[in-house]
């Protein structure tokens, strides 16, 4: 299943890093990444991943990346990637 | 693929403007329930409601979970009980609601409705008991709302049970005194009342509906109040094309919501109710969305084609978004559940007067409207007559849903908590209606009715 994991917090050494190894500890393959620093400060990052080989389900990884996340003072987040096409495609 | 600034948009609406899907809502039919004793039908009507709606909560959790979006409510509606019960020899429809409190518990869902009555054309008798228990049955159950439907325009109005729900109305409030009258929150009357509204306390399952189905109520005042930030003082064609592409997107939250739900549960899909719902909550209100279209308070001259202007544009930037729409569809005003309403009552911009004219052109009736306790069943009724008649000509459904909040008067606040929020009491015509009310009888149907 296709999905969508978005990262924001504050910029610093290594966010990419941290993150893109604890998708793959979930066998989370990343498709797509986009990121961008904001006003030096602000750090969003978006990935478009396949959770095909994931053992986890979706909704488990919610809770885990959440976790994650504030162990490592960031807001990750995975949504199934519908949620946006609903919304911005017709 | 999407791009960067629209996933971070939906990410912004969801975190900071309250974007959510209101409720996911199982309409059950219980016509299968009937029986002649009354413990059988109130087993019967457990274990369908039980087996139906087992895994709604879990799979309305599962589902916010995945897409990333908080679905506030799980709920479910019935089959009139007035219809179920007819056939059990008893007076007392208390103990039905007590089963659909129970089964509703055990489902772990917020609210089910549909301890209703349909009298628009008169009463059964099976009706008249429903009425002559809602005060008990309000009183002593927790999450079971109740509507009657006491008006249409094909049938006229039924200034009978008009009369009957004003003293309904007050018996209820007497019976729940301790807690500021909460028990009329979860009583609904109501004129062209729709027969798959996914919204509380007014849902029921309508008798023309399938065995079951999954009707979705969407939200987002405040994804619209943000959007029209950035349009101020541009003129109104471009404040209802925002309004309409924000609609848009909304709605197709709540279709997609919808579908997966109706799949997961193997349930047929019913409708989307396009209605922008309000809570309490800061930066989640409709009054708020009207005041930023240029009013300095919600209520002040203006409110009433703002309201009518947003309500229509919500309903054609959903329409468009959604396979089906029903229920409700428009703009609610239930002033103590919404923030802004609730300031604008209590600054006294924003009167009964004021919100009567409201409902002549957004979704439903006067909502959540705390009047002092000292106020009539007779005025009481003839409120219930002046939104009936706004339905009934207009072709629209309306509503009331009044607490006549034990031992306040204009000027306290009562605390309801949670989604229902706190209302300022708010005053009432001082002269009386009773000569008009005590007339009984129906008020015909008007000549909108003869389309055949």
């Amino acid at each position: 299943m296709k999905a969508i994991v978005t990262v924001i917090g504050k910029d610093r050494v290594g966010i990419t890093a941290d993150v893109c190894s604890l998708l793959a500890k979930y066998n989370i393959n990343i498709l797509d990444i986009t990121m961008t620093v904001l006003q030096q400060e602000f750090f969003t990052m978006v990935m478009l991943v396949d959770t095909e080989a994931c053992e986890k389900s979706l909704a488990d990884m919610t809770g885990i990346l959440e976790q994650a996340g504030q162990d490592l003072a960031l807001s990750i987040r995975i949504q199934r990637e519908d949620i946006f096409n609903a919304m911005h495609r017709i | 693929m999407l791009n960067q600034h629209e996933i971070m948009q939906t990410i912004q609406m969801i975190d900071q403007q309250h974007l959510d899907v209101r409720t996911i809502t199982m309409g059950i039919s219980l016509l299968s329930c009937a029986h002649s004793d009354v413990k059988t039908a109130c087993d019967k009507i457990y274990d369908k409601i039980t087996r139906y709606a087992e895994n709604l909560v879990s799979t309305g959790d599962a589902i916010a979970k995945e897409f990333g979006v908080p679905i506030v409510n799980k709920r479910i509606s019935v089959t009139p009980i007035a219809l179920v019960a007819a056939a059990a020899e008893t007076e007392d429809y208390v103990p039905f609601a007590k089963a659909l409190d129970r089964a509703a518990k055990t489902c772990g869902v917020d609210f089910i409705g549909g301890f209703s009555a349909l009298v628009q054309k008169g009463m059964t008798d099976a009706d008249r008991r429903l009425i002559a228990s809602i005060p008990e049955a309000l009183a002593t159950t927790d999450i079971v709302c109740s509507s009657v439907n006491v008006g249409s325009t094909k049938a006229g109005i039924d200034m009978d049970a008009v009369a009957l729900m004003g003293r309904t109305i007050k018996e209820l409030a007497g019976h729940t005194a301790e807690q500021g009258g909460f028990g009329c929150a979860k009583l609904v009357v109501f004129c062209n009342a729709v027969e798959d509204n996914p919204f509380m306390a007014g849902a029921f399952h309508g008798v023309g509906e399938p065995e079951r189905v999954i009707n979705v109520g969407v939200s987002g005042p405040g994804v619209v109040h943000y959007a029209l930030q950035s349009v101020k003082g541009e003129p109104f064609d471009v404040v209802a094309e925002t309004i309409k592409k924000t609609a848009f997107r909304i709605t197709r939250v709540g279709q997609l919501v919808a579908q997966e739900a109706s799949r997961r549960l193997d349930t047929p899909f019913g409708i989307v109710d396009l209605s922008l719902a309000p809570t309490p909550a800061v930066g989640d209100s409709v009054a708020r969305i009207l005041e930023e279209m240029g009013l300095e308070v919600c209520g002040t001259h203006g409110t009433t084609a703002a309201l009518a202007l947003l309500n229509d544009a919500v309903k054609k930037g959903g329409v468009m978004a959604s396979s089906s729409v029903g229920g409700l569809s428009g703009a609610f005003i239930p002033v103590s559940e919404d923030e802004g309403m609730i300031a604008a009552a209590s600054s006294g911009a924003l009167t009964l007067d004021k919100l009567e004219a409201m409902t002549c052109v957004c979704s439903v009736g006067l909502d959540m409207i705390v009047v002092p306790g000292d106020t009539s069943a007779e005025t009481i009724s003839a409120i219930i007559a002046d939104e009936a008649a706004i339905g009934m000509v207009n072709s629209k459904t309306t509503a009331v849903r009044v607490i006549p909040a034990p031992g306040k008067k204009v000027g306290d606040t009562v605390e309801f908590g949670g989604l229902l929020g706190s209302g300022p009491v708010q005053a009432v015509h001082p002269f009386s209606s009773k000569d008009f009310v005590a007339r009984g009888g129906r008020i015909p149907a008007p000549m909108q009715s003869l389309k055949n």
